[in-house]
């Protein structure tokens, strides 16, 4: 089902004049109203008149994450805070937090946009939705849940964790439509099997999951398992949250970009040139209608290209390739995004640590595990068990209460840490893709 | 009567134990006392050796973090109750053995036992008052 049939299925003509139309005012209202653009832009000798067809969205300034963070925590806003409802915020330091904000319109937006989602991997209204994202800060619960009463549907706003509750609920209540991680989703199906609950005998018929890259061969694997229709859904929350582009159950093949709210560019991460369609690089969004905090050009770092070709579910927007990979270092634990650089600032913060680590992320059954190495010097050393224990809780602790993700510190030998060519090796991934 | 006593970090994996005894034994240095703390992770191994600087000096060059921990050596009659009596006088001056390993020497009847206490100078002072002999660290690293 196309939940909003005019807007998702515009004559790619109609699109283009629409995103340009949206993406002058874009530019206007970021040159008026937030000081980090107006200087961008002045520096270029760009006004917002300059933009006359949609190739002049190269002109714009590219905005990195580093923007975000850089002004913490309202600084990009472009409206006043009165007019904002909502706060959002991806994990972080302190001070190092990315932080976004919505109107009373953007949040509207969102839910019509997370509707479309739903509706495009198959749910409707009547449907019975088992929202297994994360509420509260993190955009994937509350984005969902926003979609799924927009349309209509009935929502368990269960979130994450008590995986063996969880199993017993989606077995009495009888959801129809399981959103969560993808590794959740093969976690709690075995979770349910070791409780005697075959989850391909309830009445959960579709999976949308995202947060997470995965491929089709854990597509194939869910589908099985778990007896559904599986749906890749893609978003940030520096563009929104969940539901910037999803598959469509018809075809699933791409993820179809909503772009009659953001318009979506490939570029060569290296020169930040912009790449002809169909080619491989990294994916740039400029927000077309936000007004809480709008963002040009916004680089997404995930790895996709675009295919522009007509989808044989009937929509016309582009369709994203399956993330394939990310240009640069980012981790994703359990749907949790960490930075190498954050765990580096939450050691050093703790006395007497030398920044030399290393993460190590394994995938054991379907969740990740992350081991965090530390060398051991004589700042922290001791000659008592309980003090080098202490200082891996400590660690252990702070990682959780900063990302809020769970990792096991193991303290090494100064040295122990492999190095290649004289540089520590930081990052040992040995999850499959 | 304080004793020095050399603390190594030690990675839990094959090797490790090996490499420090390479490293001492090129050094000409002799090992008086060991103990080895161990979690599934790592170890601690707890030295008494015949000179302190070189030993640490050598293992630092080899890359191992090294400390210096200050012990008390006990000298215990060999006999039912020995032991006893010390950790009863320690327990009434509310005096905590953070960890202890004893050794026999070759010539003596006494026991010796490496103490390492929450309160160091305070339990000297309550053992000499006690005339509990202690063996200083010079005696010690010699024997």
């Amino acid at each position: 089902m196309i939940f909003d049939v005019e807007n998702e299925t515009l004559p790619r003509e109609d699109l283009q004049k629409l995103q340009l139309r949206r993406l002058q005012d874009v530019v206007a209202r970021v040159y008026e109203n937030v000081p980090f653009y107006r200087k961008k832009l002045d520096e270029r000798g760009v006004k917002p008149e300059h933009i006359q067809q949609l190739s002049d969205v190269t002109l714009l300034p590219f905005t990195e994450k580093q923007d975000l963070r850089n002004h913490y925590p309202f600084g990009l806003f472009a409206v006043s805070r009165e007019n904002i409802v909502r706060i959002h915020s991806s994990s972080g330091t302190t001070g190092k937090a990315t932080v976004v904000g919505y109107t009373r319109r953007d949040i509207r937006t969102w839910a019509k946009l997370c509707a479309r989602c739903l509706a495009a991997a198959g749910a409707h209204s009547g449907d019975f939705v088992h929202n297994a994202y994360g509420y509260g800060l993190f955009t994937g619960g509350l984005g969902v849940h926003y979609g799924a009463e927009e349309l209509g549907a009935t929502v368990i706003p269960i979130s994450g964790g008590g995986t063996r509750r969880q199993a017993m609920l989606l077995r009495d209540f009888g959801a129809t439509v399981l959103t969560c991680t993808p590794s959740y989703a093969l976690h709690l199906c075995e979770a349910a099997k070791e409780m005697g609950i075959d989850i391909r005998e309830l009445p959960v018929r579709i999976g949308i999951f995202g947060a997470e890259p995965w491929t089709d061969s854990m597509r194939t694997e869910i589908e099985t398992k778990l007896g559904i229709t599986a749906i890749d859904i893609y978003g940030l929350s520096e563009i929104m949250g969940p539901g910037v582009a999803i598959e469509c159950a018809k075809v699933k093949k791409g993820l179809h970009i909503q772009e009659d709210h953001f318009l979506p560019e490939i570029i060569n991460s290296d020169t930040g040139e912009q790449l002809p369609a169909g080619e491989k690089g990294e994916l740039v969004i400029t927000t077309l209608t936000k007004e809480g905090i709008p963002l040009l050009r916004y680089r997404t770092r995930d790895i996709s290209r675009l295919n522009t070709a007509p989808c044989r579910c009937g929509r016309t927007t582009a369709r994203m390739e399956r993330i394939t990979g990310r240009s640069d270092d980012m981790l994703i634990i359990r749907g949790v995004n960490v930075f190498p650089s954050q765990i580096e600032t939450i050691l050093l913060e703790t006395e007497g640590l030398t920044p030399h680590y290393q993460l190590i992320v394994t995938r054991e059954g379907n969740l990740d595990n992350m081991e965090v190495r530390v060398e051991v010097d004589e700042n922290v050393f001791s000659d008592q068990v309980k003090n080098l224990q202490r200082l891996e809780s400590k660690i252990e602790k702070n990682i959780k209460e900063f990302l809020g993700v769970t990792a096991r510190c193991k303290l090494v030998e100064p040295k122990g840490i492999e190095r290649s060519e004289g540089k520590a090796k930081r990052i040992i991934d040995m999850r499959k893709p | 009567m304080k004793v020095d006593q050399l603390s190594i970090f030690l990675e839990n994996r094959a090797g490790r134990l090996a490499e420090v005894t390479r490293i001492l034994s090129e050094s000409g240095v002799n090992i008086r006392a060991l103990s080895l703390a161990d979690t599934s992770d790592f170890g601690i191994l707890r030295l008494i050796v015949s000179d302190f600087d070189t030993a640490k000096e050598n293992l630092k060059a080899g890359g191992f973090t090294v400390g210096r921990t200050t012990v008390v050596a006990v000298e215990v009659p060999d006999q039912p109750g020995g032991l006893h009596s010390i950790l009863d006088m320690l327990r009434d001056a509310k005096i905590n053995v953070e960890y202890m390993y004893a050794f026999v020497t070759q010539s003596g009847a006494n026991a010796i036992i490496i103490f390492r206490f929450d309160r160091t100078d305070q339990a000297i002072e309550l053992l000499e008052k006690n005339n509990i002999r202690m063996v200083p660290g010079e005696t010690l690293y010699k024997m």
